[in-house]
């Protein structure tokens, strides 16, 4: 409305300022891929002769075929089980208020302070005496444990908003519990699942404190984890370094840009709800 | 939220021997079976792991051999140890870089984003401050771990304007190893918070900038005036959700700095992982890791309700 023309520009130029600032690190890497490997770049600049063939090298030294493979298998195990299982829990205490609702989801919430960090180790020895260490489930079943403050919290949030007529009139109309669920309120809750298993896809694929206890072998980690491990090895080898990392944050871009409105939607719903 | 605890109260009468009435109270023990497998997940991997940290913190063992009970003296060390209670220490300090600063910064950008940018240049600035928040953690920290490297941008740009003598291998630094880790979470976080404070600000009664500004109030007593007040929930939040992710600080430091130099960059996360999985000290390793529970509980719960009084 009434904002003054030098104000105007004064904001505009620390907007745009802010936004080089963060794009800049990523030029950065991306000029630094290029240069030949086994050189030592300067931080940003255009190598005389880009060497594109980097990123296919990185490709192959990353074993990145087996590390998409991997990172896709664990998201596609971790995640519709979250959702089924959390989904199924935020109805009982949301939406049947089943008797002791409270008190579980109490039990729940105080699980959304806890730092990963605070139950590695006896995860650790756990999965061992399990026979699950160093193996993909290593990550996945605790992955899963791990989301449910946040994933039981998140649907308890759409489910305690649901208008009890609609339960009402498919219970008069003789629905079983199941029913009641399957046919009328998993249709309607399909947004914040939606969402919810977005965010756990990106969750999983960028989980690395996991991945580097539970799993030594690289190429059963997820996305991460592998990264970490390839910097292990490749750290005094700036530019492929650079171009593995580049080639590990492509899938996380696209996917952001893809469904971005839905990723930023459900990071601060969830936060708000929180 | 809870609008709907009761049922509508209206046809109770004849509900209370109606079939409608004996399906509810069969839903309330069935549900049950729906919550199992959630809770069943939860229980074996997270709360039974939990108190397994807290029955190891009373022990000695080094992950093989028999378990030692040594009642609190693991607490003890905690506070005897320099380099664990200094973890501690630089948590706190990176509080101040991955949570205080980007959320002081977010509020102002947020704020900017709305007076002068409603349009396309705020929706581009939304979409580019968020672009950090979806890579993980650990690419982040090799990104920067080259930023701040001899060779790399920073220095670049610093001798490009003529401070080539305050050049350094920052992350290698004992002064400047843990702000230099600080400036990557706030990379990190600031896109997080300019969003969250930003759909705050869309939130408020346009009615209240409009008359603010009718009355030729600058960018500053708007901001200090109607946003910060207002904003009061989403300040929480946005504390509440980056506090924790700092003091539970481990990819980015394990990637950049692994604590060093010494332990200059050393937080709990990296001392807990140093000391179960490289020094075999697993009782030491929980007390710390305990400690750590607790603490994130006794930060947040001041913050939470401070955001939700009304003031």
């Amino acid at each position: 409305m009434k904002v003054g023309r030098s104000e105007l520009v004064t904001g505009r130029v620390l907007l745009v300022g802010l936004m080089v600032l963060t794009i800049l690190p990523f030029l950065s890497i991306f000029t630094t891929a290029l240069y030949p490997s086994g050189t030592v770049p300067s931080g940003i600049g255009w190598p005389a002769h880009p060497q594109w063939g980097n990123f296919v090298q990185a490709f192959k030294v990353a074993n990145m075929t087996a590390l998409l493979a991997s990172s896709t298998f664990i998201v596609i195990a971790v995640v519709p089980v979250s959702l089924v299982i959390s989904t199924m829990a935020a109805f009982a205490i949301g939406l049947l208020r089943i008797s002791g609702a409270r008190l579980l989801l109490f039990l729940f919430v105080f699980g959304l302070t806890l730092p990963f960090g605070g139950i590695i180790v006896p995860l650790y020895y756990l999965e061992r005496s399990m026979g699950i260490y160093n193996t993909r489930l290593a990550i996945v079943l605790p992955l899963i444990g791990l989301y449910m403050p946040f994933a039981v919290f998140w649907m308890r949030a759409h489910f305690v908003n649901m208008p009890v007529d609609i339960s009402e009139a498919a219970r008069l109309d003789g629905a079983s519990t199941w029913g009641l669920f399957r046919r009328i309120h998993l249709p309607l809750a399909r947004a914040p699942i939606s969402s919810l298993g977005i965010l756990m896809a990106v969750w999983t694929w960028n989980q690395f404190l996991l991945a580097l206890v539970l799993v030594e072998d690289p190429s059963q980690r997820t996305m991460a984890g592998a990264l970490g491990a390839f910097q292990g090895h490749y750290a005094t080898d700036v530019p492929l370094l650079c171009a593995g990392t580049i080639l590990i944050l492509v899938p996380t871009l696209v996917i952001f840009v893809l469904f971005q409105r839905q990723i930023i939607a459900a990071l601060l719903q969830g936060a708000v709800k929180g | 939220m809870t609008t709907h605890d009761t049922l509508p109260a209206a046809p109770a009468l004849s509900r209370r021997t109606s079939p409608y009435r004996m399906v509810r109270r069969r839903e309330k023990t069935i549900g049950w079976l729906f919550a199992t497998p959630a809770l069943v997940m939860y229980a074996t991997f997270v709360l039974l792991p939990l108190l397994l940290s807290i029955q190891y913190s009373f022990f000695r063992w080094n992950g093989i051999g028999p378990m030692t009970w040594v009642g609190l003296k693991n607490y003890a060390t905690i506070f005897q140890v320099p380099n664990l209670l200094g973890s501690i220490v630089n948590a706190f300090e990176l509080v101040v870089f991955f949570s205080f600063i980007p959320v002081a910064l977010g509020l102002v950008v947020a704020s900017v984003v709305h007076r002068v940018a409603p349009g396309r240049l705020g929706a581009a600035a939304r979409t580019i401050l968020f672009l950090p928040q979806v890579i993980p953690l650990v690419a982040a920290g090799i990104i920067w771990g080259w930023l701040l490297a001899l060779p790399g941008l920073i220095n670049q740009i610093l001798r490009g304007i003529g401070l080539g003598a305050v050049t350094r291998a920052w992350l290698g630094d004992f002064g400047w190893a843990l702000p230099g880790v600080g400036v990557i979470g706030i990379w990190v976080v600031l896109g997080f918070c300019t969003v969250l404070l930003l759909t705050g600000i869309t939130k408020v009664d346009p009615g209240l900038y409009e008359s603010a500004r009718i009355d030729g109030a600058g960018w500053f007593t708007e901001f200090v005036r109607i946003t910060v007040p207002l904003l009061r929930q989403e300040i929480g939040v946005c504390l509440t959700v980056t506090v924790i992710a700092a003091l539970a600080a481990f990819d980015i430091v394990y990637v950049t700095t692994a604590g060093g130099p010494g332990n200059a960059t050393a937080v709990p996360g990296i001392q807990i992982y140093i000391l179960a999985f490289t020094e075999q000290r697993i009782g030491l390793a929980s007390a710390l890791a305990v400690m750590l529970m607790v603490l994130v509980l006794v930060v947040i719960l001041p913050i939470q309700r401070l955001s939700r009084e009304i003031p």
